[in-house]
């Protein structure tokens, strides 16, 4: 591709997707993946800063982030590579060495972008657009989404700032990916390990912190756009450093966050920790019991945690923003010790092959659904110990951590909607019924999500589909049935026995059967969504070095048409003998009709003349 | 293909059309008048053949192939009796209002003789057959691309353009003959224009693979024509 790049002869690129011939590793992030928005900087542990210990992505090309000034379109459809390979093969093959002849086979890539250089620009040429046009035309639109959010104490939503007498552990995981073409981003190591295991656990810790509640809260938070230097992550610090949200950094008492954990199996798990925040000797020490309670949580599992012996940095994660403002104890929890296991970190090929899961072959979907293959067994493992880690760090009994166990089946589900099919039935009983009765263009497509942040509510219509699916999942693993109607549902503040600001309310299509429709309820769950656009919008600094400032170009068409070209000498030809047959019959009847008289002598003038 | 091939195709397809326009018509109201009249009448009779044809397709089973291609030669050949039928009708229309024409003009006899008319309905017919001959053919060259991904031949354009001229010229000679032998009630004039404009338009919906052969035969015809024509005036 970069010789593509810098070679003048190249138009676009059509990228043929395949599954065979897959290179041993690919990954088109960075090296160093959010080595400018991270906590390492010149001020805060300048030796570990780029990357200067560890390599996290060694395999990364950086692909993703050079400006190619051509098209580059990926194609999928079996049938259309078909039709493009046998136009090439019949009309532009070499015969004998001797160059093709036209007509020639060509293709013809759409895909004007109207943003241009940079963010600053585009944005600066958008806001004068806004400001001066009556028809105003947006050039791009910021990358935005919704974090989504929950505790095990529900928290009062319209209660902003410091909560009195809440002290709060934060498990944190992302919730996006991405790859080097747009909205492609199965992401299966790098997201959805972490989205399954934390959403296990919590399914796991609910019902006993419900029976023997932990002395602290803890706060379950999935970040969006963290592959687009932290834009969830970052949000949420800032709403808290303004007193903007529920909690504030003040509330929080320290702070573990699930990484890439999917590719353990049979290697143990390794938990880091930032050496800078652990000088502070206070940290260290909660650090250090941290790790303890979780290497003790371990021994009853199959599993083994270690601390990595090196003093190294943390590797990208949400918790280095939280760490810009507040030294927070905290660890991150992944399946590689120095750099990522991940061979397809942030690319197209890390999916559910990626993460070995893979089933038998002869089985109907649902029986897919359901079957537990080692994948699910493994991470419904992790899951288990950060459960009881969980709640053992939150001050919970050591004794109830025995009924702390994630449920294999629920992790074989969340597996199978995540990286195989989402429209299955178990998440179709989920989602509202207006989801799951739309036509094609609804979140329950066929095939896996892709995990790619998108453009938001402004543009794209309600929140982004991995985001719906968290939250209703979590309402339905964490919430309670109510008997409310439908309008009800939608309107709980008129009820007295309802509280809207401690709780969401969910109207869902329930189960369906084979012989009988779903019979859609009310769920009652303290679910929040937040919204997740980086602080630089909000600050109009949109070449802000401390924020996420991406954005995505507007465009009108995006699509592709292969013809065959003829030869500029046919195409002069026609031309010429255009021209020449005009001016021919121009000549031909100027001349015929200004001598007509004498060419057309009719039969009036015969002479017969009679002397 | 491109603008070239655009303007290109169109000279060649209107080119004698127009120069015959701009130097015989323009000059003259009341043949303009009749020209535009003659091109209305034949696109009467396009819209009467089209009508039936879509009746007939629709009240037809749509999968059967064979029968769709062969509704389509009937289309055909319906339309090229209805164009006659309807150049008869003209000539009856312009042979009443030579009367009129003649009550109204400074000297005794009419401004326009029967054989200008039938010149200038001609034309008028052959101008507006061309035109819906070639008009979709040119929006289509002005992209990229050319004829050839399925298989045709690449020189589909000009070989269209060049028929659309033949097609237009020819128009303008059944003209002349149709109205001379009307005049004259030459039956056999009559009927061999109208076998000719049938043998054409069969032609035409025979696939032909190579494009010169096409082209021969539809000189072949145009030269039989032309001296006719000659002979007759």
């Amino acid at each position: 591709m970069m010789r593509m790049k810098n070679s003048s002869r190249v138009a676009g690129v059509a990228v043929i997707v395949s599954k065979t011939g897959l290179a041993d590793n690919f990954s088109p992030h960075t090296t160093c993946p959010n080595q400018n928005t991270g906590v390492y900087s010149e001020n805060y542990g300048p030796d570990l800063a780029n990357c200067n210990v560890t390599v996290w992505n060694p395999f990364g090309n950086g692909l993703s982030y050079e400006d190619f000034a051509f098209p580059v379109f990926a194609l999928k459809d079996e049938n259309q590579t078909q039709v493009i390979r046998k136009c090439y093969e019949d009309h532009n093959q070499r015969v004998n060495g001797s160059a093709p002849k036209y007509p020639l086979c060509a293709m013809q890539l759409f895909s004007h972008m109207h943003a241009v250089t940079d963010t600053v620009t585009c944005m600066r040429r958008t806001d004068l657009q806004n400001r001066f046009s009556i028809n105003p035309e947006v050039l791009c639109d910021p990358l935005s989404d919704f974090n989504v959010w929950t505790s095990t104490r529900p928290l009062n939503n319209s209660a902003k700032g410091h909560a009195a007498d809440e002290s709060v552990v934060i498990a944190a995981t992302r919730l996006d990916g991405r790859s080097f073409f747009w909205e492609q981003a199965p992401a299966a190591e790098g997201t959805v390990s972490g989205i399954v295991t934390l959403l296990a656990a919590i399914q796991a810790l609910y019902p006993v912190t419900q029976e023997a509640p932990p002395t602290r809260n803890i706060f379950f938070s999935f970040f969006q756009g963290e592959a687009f230097d932290y834009i969830g992550s970052s949000k949420m610090v800032y709403d808290m450093k303004r007193n903007d949200f529920v909690i504030d950094l003040d509330n929080v008492h320290s702070m573990l966050e699930i990484g890439q954990v999917g590719l353990h199996s049979g290697r143990s798990l390794w938990m880091h920790s930032d050496p800078i925040s652990r000088q502070n000797k206070s940290v260290d020490t909660e650090v250090l019991e941290m790790m303890d309670r979780m290497r003790s949580a371990a021994a009853g599992l199959k599993l083994t945690v270690d601390h990595p012996s090196v003093s190294q940095p943390l590797p990208p994660s949400s918790f280095q923003r939280f760490l810009r403002e507040r030294q927070i104890p905290g660890l991150v929890l992944t399946d590689h010790n120095t750099s990522f296991i991940n061979r397809y970190y942030e690319s197209m090929y890390d999916d559910a092959e990626n993460l070995n899961v893979t089933y038998p072959p002869g089985l109907t979907p649902d029986e897919q659904l359901v079957y537990e293959t080692d994948a699910a067994k493994s991470l419904a493992e992790v899951a288990t110990l950060v459960a009881r880690s969980l709640y053992v760090q939150a001050g919970g009994n050591e004794s109830n951590l025995n009924n702390i166990t994630a449920d294999p089946k629920t992790v074989a589900q969340l597996l199978y909607g995540f990286v195989i099919q989402k429209n299955n039935s178990w998440f179709r009983s989920l989602l509202p019924p207006e989801v799951t009765k739309k036509g094609v263009n609804s979140i329950l497509s066929s095939g896996p999500p892709q995990f790619y942040i998108g453009l938001g509510p402004r543009v794209h219509g309600p929140a982004h589909s991995v985001t719906r699916f968290v939250q209703y999942i979590l309402a339905n693993l964490t919430g309670s049935v109510t008997n409310l109607t439908e309008s009800q549902c939608q309107n709980p503040s008129e009820l007295s026995t309802e509280n809207k600001d401690l709780f969401s309310y969910f109207w869902v299509s329930g189960p369906a059967s084979v012989n009988s429709t779903s019979e859609p309820f009310c769920v009652r769950a303290s679910v929040r969504l937040s919204k997740a656009v980086s602080p630089a919008f909000e600050l109009l600094e949109y070449g802000s070095r401390n924020y996420s400032t991406w954005t995505e170009s507007r465009w009108k068409s995006i699509r592709a048409r292969i013809f065959l070209v003829a030869s500029r000498e046919l195409e002069m030809l026609t031309l010429g003998v255009g021209v020449a047959v005009l001016l021919l019959s121009l000549l031909v009847t100027y001349f015929i009709s200004s001598k007509a008289e004498l060419l057309f002598s009719s039969a009036r003038e015969t002479p017969t003349t009679t002397y | 293909m491109t603008v070239a091939v655009f303007f290109g195709c169109a000279f060649i397809a209107f080119g004698p059309a127009f120069s015959l326009f701009v130097f015989t018509i323009a000059r003259d109201p009341l043949r303009v008048i009749i020209l535009i009249a003659g091109a209305f009448f034949w696109l009467l009779s396009l819209l009467l053949s089209s009508l039936v044809w879509f009746i007939s397709i629709k009240a037809s089973n749509s999968q059967d192939l064979r029968l769709q291609r062969d509704l389509l030669i009937f289309g055909v050949f319906f339309s090229v009796l209805l164009q006659e039928v309807f150049r008869f009708a003209y000539y009856r229309l312009l042979r009443k209002a030579t009367e009129g024409l003649a009550a109204i003009s400074d000297e005794d006899t009419s401004a326009i003789s029967v054989r200008q008319m039938a010149y200038v309905a001609g034309l008028g017919f052959g101008i507006m057959s061309g035109a819906f001959s070639m008009i979709n053919v040119l929006s289509d060259s002005l992209g990229p691309g050319t004829v050839g991904i399925f298989g045709d031949s690449q020189y589909y354009f000009i070989t269209a353009a060049l028929m659309t001229l033949a097609l237009t010229l020819l128009h303008t000679f059944w003209g002349v003959l149709f109205f001379e032998g009307c005049e004259k009630s030459r039956w056999w004039v009559i009927a061999a224009v109208v076998s000719l404009h049938l043998l054409v338009a069969g032609l035409v919906m025979f696939p032909l693979d190579a494009a010169g052969e096409l082209h021969i035969t539809r000189a072949s015809h145009y030269c039989f024509t032309f001296i006719h024509t000659a002979r007759v005036i």
